[in-house]
């Protein structure tokens, strides 16, 4: 068996306050190799934090874990000029909403073909032919045109596909999508999805769907993890979601609309204290 | 809003795919159309305001022409030569006219054509503010862009205080401070005046201004002399400015840094200085450019204390005699002339927020 790409033991994420640190995620450990993980919990549950504290996107949060490694390094003591070249070139990730985390005044092309010339060293006219061919790759029809756009000329479901080119240009092992449809319209959203899904098998690229949607995280991924205050509380394949035995996670499946299904108010999962320890086995 | 100012749709950028080169900047004549006539509006607004000033100010024109001990007959000579007689509407009309004319009227200090005096003192001021405002943002935005970086780090600290002081310490006494040390005691710089008196006069140049005019004259030794006299008010004036520049600078950048395009740039792999840059610093051009042209339009409206301890003959010095004495032609014409600098700045200030944002085009 190969060595885990994501290697994670005793994660931990406070953010120091003034009233007091806030312990966001707290002990979490989990493997990842080149597969889909999706990680499901409610807002506020750490799973945000959880990703960008893998790429230390955190610079006001003190992250301690026993380990912490990616494809053999620890991506704890690496020095911040290593962990640049990681990021984007080999861990990657995609954000939530188009509309705010594309650059509102440069033009979406030069923003995909930044990483290219940073990462690759490619020259201007070779980051911009890898770029339209990436873009083209996201199903893009008219990359020529779409090249020179500026976000505020592209729909939500295109910057987010552009999204998904600039990330995925530099061919990345790791690729951590933070609730990437969540801000989409319902209607484009699968499509998005299924771009993300072939381009990620297609190259072999391990992916870390964090998302608050079980229906989305079911179908799309492999493995699921389920993450209740800042702890992973169970972990188990996508197929055997139904049988899930941590009564977090039944309370989730049991608060899913459904069509056809009883119409009358969906029920609040009551809060439990003995919700936050984990069950089955723990890697 | 005319056709013109339609946005251009899908169809109109397919139809030539090529467009986006032309698609830069490009000129509609309804929005110029537009923008003429508000410039004419607010001209207008400023005469009638320059106009009323004029007129309410507890100052007799004639007085202040034939004297304390002019007959009654005299007075009313002269009363009727400035054509106070007349009603406020019709003196109204007259005084556009002569203004359309390029005729501001005579000043009464000087006996001289009014235009003509600010066109003699003018340039000065230009040379002294445009100094100045190349200092003040030059410092300014690196400076707020470094503190902003850096927040509540030791730099950002530093910063913070150095632009406290700026902001805190009036500009007079600044200014004789650093004429005490750096021109009497270290000898650096040149002292009052505009150039040592030993070159006065001797180069009349086409623009007035004298670095211009001595290096198109050949004369190095003024050019020389007139760098080292515009230096140090020029440093002291770009220095208040830059304090006020720093703060507002430091305060967009951090606006900018929160955003989540910043995490994108960050997750990309881009180093520090490119994620500031090239992709924090790009969005806040427009907020600078409004903010640099109006402290340069404040300097250009005369830095009179400034002025007056580097005995600059700048427009600052001339409106604040003028207005001592209550030369109203004068004193009208410079309220005129600020109103028109800010227009100008303003317009200028627009046609960069096309460039530098291309929501605006």
């Amino acid at each position: 068996m190969t060595a885990p790409l994501l290697d994670l033991r005793g994660l931990s994420v406070l953010y120091p306050g003034e009233h007091g640190a806030t312990l966001a995620v707290d002990n979490v450990s989990f493997t990842l190799r080149r597969e889909k993980l999706g990680i499901v919990g409610e807002s506020g549950s750490g799973k945000s934090t959880l990703g960008r504290a893998l790429l230390r996107l955190l610079p006001q949060a003190r992250i301690t874990a026993e380990r912490m490694t990616f494809d053999g390094m620890d991506l704890l003591s690496l020095p911040e000029r290593a962990m640049r070249h990681l990021r984007g070139r080999r861990m990657s990730m995609i954000l939530q909403d188009p509309k705010f985390s594309l650059n509102p005044i440069r033009r979406v092309g030069d923003q995909v073909a930044e990483a290219c010339r940073i990462h690759l060293r490619c020259s201007r006219a070779e980051a911009r032919e890898r770029s339209l061919a990436m873009l083209e790759a996201v199903q893009i029809a008219d990359p020529r045109r779409v090249y020179h756009l500026y976000p505020h000329e592209v729909s939500g479901g295109m910057g987010q596909r552009i999204m998904i080119a600039m990330m995925l240009l530099p061919e990345p092992d790791l690729v951590i999508a933070d609730e990437p449809t969540s801000a989409l319209d319902v209607t484009v959203r699968l499509q998005v999805l299924r771009i993300l899904d072939r381009l990620v098998t297609e190259r072999g690229i391990g992916l870390l769907m964090i998302s608050h949607d079980l229906n989305l995280v079911r179908n799309f991924c492999d493995r699921v993890l389920i993450m209740y205050a800042g702890r992973v509380v169970e972990s188990l394949p996508a197929a055997d979601l139904e049988r899930a035995r941590h009564p977090y996670t039944q309370a989730l499946l049991a608060a899913q609309p459904r069509i056809g299904g009883d119409r009358s108010p969906l029920k609040v999962p009551e809060r439990r204290a003995d919700w936050k320890e984990p069950i089955g086995p723990q890697p | 809003m005319t056709a013109q100012d339609a946005p251009e749709t899908a169809s109109d950028i397919s139809a030539n795919p090529t467009g986006h080169r032309q698609r830069r900047l490009r000129l509609r004549p309804g929005r110029i159309l537009g923008q003429v006539i508000s410039i004419a509006v607010t001209l207008f607004g400023l005469l009638l305001l320059t106009f009323v000033i004029g007129r309410m100010m507890p100052v007799d024109p004639v007085r202040a022409i034939v004297g304390e001990d002019a007959s009654p007959d005299t007075y009313m000579q002269v009363y009727r030569q400035l054509g106070l007689d007349r009603p406020l509407w019709e003196q109204f009309l007259i005084y556009v006219g002569d203004v359309l004319r390029g005729d501001f009227g005579t000043s009464i200090r000087t006996g001289r054509p009014v235009i003509e005096d600010i066109l003699a003192v003018m340039p000065a001021t230009i040379e002294l503010a445009t100094f100045a405002i190349l200092i003040g943002a030059g410092l300014g935005i690196t400076l707020g862009v470094v503190a902003a970086a850096n927040k509540d780090r030791w730099p950002d600290h530093l910063i913070r205080i150095v632009s406290l002081l700026g902001h805190s310490m009036p500009i007079f006494w600044t200014g004789m401070i650093g004429l005490i040390l750096f021109y009497a005691v270290l000898g650096w710089v040149g002292g009052s005046g505009r150039v040592s008196d030993f070159y006065l006069g001797l180069v009349e140049g086409p623009t007035g201004l004298l670095l211009i005019d001595s290096l198109l004259a050949g004369e190095m030794e003024v050019f020389r002399s007139a760098l080292r006299h515009l230096v140090l008010p020029a440093s002291i004036l770009g220095y208040a400015s830059a304090a006020y520049i720093t703060r507002m600078t430091r305060s967009f950048m951090l606006d900018q840094l929160n955003q989540e395009y910043i995490t994108t740039a960050r997750v990309k792999g881009l180093s520090r200085s490119r994620t500031i840059w090239g992709h924090a610093f790009v969005n806040i051009r427009v907020q600078l450019v409004t903010i640099v042209a109006l402290t340069y339009g404040g300097l250009l409206e005369g830095a009179v204390l400034i002025e007056t301890v580097f005995a600059w003959p700048g427009f600052g010095q001339y409106l604040t005699n003028n207005l001592m004495i209550g030369d109203m032609s004068a004193v009208m014409t410079c309220v005129l002339l600020v109103g028109v600098i800010f227009i100008t700045l303003n317009l200028l200030s627009d046609v960069l927020y096309r460039v530098f944002d291309p929501r605006t085009r």
